[in-house]
């Protein structure tokens, strides 16, 4: 019997694993955008176990309220890759410290 | 009117270097010199007004100081020592300012050096004419602050500059002790006025020194210091004693007087021959009513002044810079004087500081006038026959010789009036009298006689000295120079006959003022003698004499007439001159006058007396070369390495290196700055977890 524990555990699984992609990664900015989408869907997961596991509809409709909000951020954070992109000619994470000086 | 005496110059001072500027050098000469003279004149008349005519008084000006019980007045204080004084400075002053229109006719720096002179002029006349310690110390330090101007008037000269820095902090050792004995005066009397402090001992009044639960006798008083008890008016005495070596030169305290000769040469007559360094004398003949009831401090003065007499003397035999000579001269008559303050005979120490002033003060302006006229070549042993290039000068330095070696007739008495030259009669009464004390069991009367004597052998032949082989004998000025000296104006010549008038006569003029039969008269009371004030006698007779009209003989004795001396001591200075004067003559008149004498260099006392008896080595040693190795060692140790290094430059440093460590913490990677977001919001959620317990 799949039970609201393997639920979260799954969710936490994807979370961490998104945290590591952005932490870890030292190649693309790609991959940060796809991370965070990793995590908002460990969110998600949650959100919905717990509507299900409460009988609450509320978590549900959250969850597309996420969905929609990380679509416009993919598509936000998609473009200003694009403009980095054209400034930098290159999108390596490395490189991407001007936030230092 | 009387306060112009003394402001007239400081008028001077302060208009010469506006007037330089506007109306050119010779307008500040003129106006300095005519503010000058006009106080001249005025002191004249206030010295017969106050010093002839009995009328001694003190002007107020107006409160200086006033701090609780400590209240000092500015006021001119006319009595006999301070018109004596005044005539003294101003007329000096005059003929210097005179003088020196001539001898610095081609330096740049005129009005400055005419500023610095009257300057001078002031800050000597409000020393003299002070009323109160304080006054008097401004005075002391005016002089000294302007003597170093002066020595280093010509500034681009390093050795001139050394000289005025070794002038001002060997001054600075005196005055140290000068300070001290200011407080120590206010400590125990509790004012630091003249009238109240000399009053006081004087009448032996009973004072309480501050914060003392009893008060004593003045004159019983002890002070206790570190748990010594002291004398109180012994250690005022010394401590102003010291005061008066370091400004006058005395032994110990004397280097930095040859040294000063760096300094422009009317500088020398002015300020380190004839006023500044006399002004050591004026203070212990001031203070003489502490002196004659401090017998131990009064044995110092004498000490030091003999040794001092005696020490300069030997070391002016074998210099052969013609200011130098007459530096150590300067230094040796000095010694006289306090030898004669220290035993007592304030009126001759007095007496001799007035003709000196005169006699001193042309045998400098003469070698000034020499050094002008052989461009500023100042080596006697390379002078001779200058005679035919400046006969007047060379007439007027043999005057002044004549009168510093004491030329006159012994024991011979004109009515009341000796017969010699100035410095004759004021020397021969100083060493009468330091005899006379001798015979009165006086500390050091007796040694003070005999080093006089021979300090007296010794003027003879280095003043003889000098004017024989700057002189006469065959020449060995260089050609050219010889062929064209350097004019010497009237402008000089005036104040040097002047002077020279006043070495022949100013001791016959002036004799029964300052020493003979109208002394008491004259002094008015403002020399103490301890002797005069001696309670009268139970026998009637003797009290009768006492109170007596002043020529009685035994009042004559008090001030060491001489009649009752023997023959030999009259006649003693004058041998020893004379004794002098022929070893001069049969060294540097006969025969090649640069020939070796009994002396040879190289041997021992010849470079004991060459090296001034090597104090300057000693003095280096003792504490110019540690004075720097702790500077040095404050300098680099204490103040580089351990002030700036903890200091300033410790904390900046652990500053700066933080910072670098803390900058790298900005890396600028966003992931980083997540992660750090990620890490505190997980710690704030689970603080707030554990602390209030999950929101149930």
């Amino acid at each position: 019997m799949i039970g609201l524990g393997h639920y979260l555990s799954v969710a936490a699984i994807l979370f961490t694993i998104g945290m590591a992609g952005i932490f870890v990664n030292r190649k693309n900015v790609i991959i940060i955008l796809m991370s965070i989408e990793l995590m908002l869907l460990a969110v998600n997961i949650n959100l919905v176990a717990f509507s299900q596991f409460l009988g609450d509809l509320v978590g549900q409709v959250f969850a597309f309220m996420v969905l929609t909000v990380a679509a416009a951020e993919a598509a936000i954070g998609l473009a200003i890759l694009v403009a980095f992109f054209r400034n930098r000619g290159d999108i390596a994470v490395e490189d991407a410290n001007l936030m230092k000086n | 009117m009387e306060p112009f005496v003394v402001l007239l110059p400081l008028f001077g001072a302060l208009l010469a270097m506006p007037l330089g500027r506007m109306a050119g050098a010779r307008a500040a000469e003129v106006a300095t010199t005519a503010l000058v003279g006009a106080a001249c004149v005025y002191a004249w008349a206030l010295f017969f007004d106050v010093a002839v005519g009995g009328d001694a008084r003190t002007i107020s000006l107006f409160t200086w100081f006033q701090s609780g019980d400590f209240y000092a007045d500015w006021a001119v204080r006319l009595d006999t020592l301070s018109a004596v004084m005044l005539v003294v400075v101003n007329t000096v002053s005059f003929l210097v300012h005179a003088y020196s229109i001539g001898y610095m006719h081609e330096d740049e720096g005129r009005p400055r050096f005419f500023a610095y002179l009257s300057l001078f002029t002031f800050a000597m006349l409000s020393l003299v004419t002070a009323d109160n310690f304080m006054q008097l110390f401004f005075g002391w330090e005016g002089v000294g602050l302007a003597s170093y101007l002066l020595i280093g008037f010509w500034f681009k000269k390093k050795s001139a500059n050394d000289a005025a820095i070794k002038a001002f902090v060997v001054n600075r050792v005196g005055d140290f002790g000068f300070a001290l004995g200011i407080f120590c005066v206010f400590y125990v009397f509790g004012s630091v006025r003249f009238d109240e402090v000399f009053g006081a001992v004087a009448t032996n009044a009973v004072v309480t020194p501050w914060g003392a639960a009893e008060g004593a006798p003045i004159r019983e008083l002890t002070i206790t210091f570190l748990n010594w008890d002291f004398h109180a008016l012994t250690v005022m005495s010394v401590l102003l004693f010291i005061g008066a070596m370091g400004k006058s030169a005395q032994f110990l305290l004397h280097t930095w007087l040859p040294d000063a000769m760096e300094g422009p040469t009317p500088v020398s007559a002015l300020i380190h021959a004839a006023t500044m360094v006399t002004a050591g004398v004026f203070l212990v003949c001031r203070c003489s009513v502490f002196y004659e009831y401090a017998p131990n401090a009064a044995a110092l003065v004498t000490l030091v002044g003999a040794v001092t007499a005696f020490f300069a003397a030997t070391v002016g035999l074998l210099q052969d810079d013609i200011k130098k000579i007459v530096a150590y001269s300067t230094c040796s008559q000095l010694g006289y004087m306090f030898f004669a303050a220290g035993v007592g005979a304030y009126g001759a120490a007095m007496f001799h500081l007035f003709t000196h002033a005169f006699f001193k003060a042309l045998l400098f302006l003469g070698s000034g006038a020499v050094i002008h006229g052989l461009h500023h070549e100042q080596d006697i042993k390379k002078m001779g026959g200058v005679q035919a290039l400046l006969p007047l000068t060379s007439l007027l330095m043999v005057i002044g010789t004549l009168s510093i070696t004491g030329v006159g007739v012994p024991g011979v008495k004109i009515g009341d009036m000796p017969l010699g030259f100035a410095g004759f009669v004021s020397k021969d009464m100083i060493l009468e009298s330091a005899y006379a004390a001798g015979e009165a069991g006086k500390t050091f009367g007796a040694l003070a006689f005999a080093l006089g004597l021979a300090a007296a052998a010794c003027t003879a032949f280095y003043s003889w000295r000098l004017v024989f082989l700057t002189f006469y004998g065959p020449t060995r000025v260089p050609e050219d120079v010889r062929k064209h000296p350097h004019e010497v104006p009237a402008i000089m010549h005036a104040p040097l006959i002047v002077l020279a008038t006043g070495a022949v006569f100013a001791g016959m003029a002036f004799y029964s003022d300052f020493v003979g039969s109208n002394a008491e008269r004259f002094w008015n009371g403002a020399l103490y003698s301890a002797v005069e004030h001696a309670p009268p006698p139970m026998n009637a007779h003797a009290a009768e004499v006492v109170h007596g009209a002043p020529s009685t003989p035994d009042e004559d004795a008090a001030h060491g007439g001489e009649h009752e001396f023997p023959v030999w001591v009259l006649w003693a200075p004058f041998l020893a001159m004379v004794a002098g004067f022929v070893a001069a003559y049969f060294q540097y008149m006969r025969g090649d006058p640069l020939r070796r004498g009994l002396l040879r260099p190289g041997g021992m006392v010849y470079e004991f007396l060459k090296n001034k008896w090597y104090f300057d080595e000693l003095y280096d040693f003792l504490f110019v070369k540690p004075a720097l190795a702790l500077g040095r060692f404050l300098w680099l140790d204490g103040d580089g390495r351990t002030i700036d290094g903890v200091g300033p430059d410790g904390i900046a440093g652990a500053v700066a290196a933080g910072a670098r460590r803390i900058v790298r913490v900005q890396t600028g990677y966003m992931y980083h700055y997540a992660f750090v977001m990620l890490v505190g919001i997980a710690a704030l959620v689970t603080f707030i977890i554990f602390r209030f317990g999950g929101g149930r």
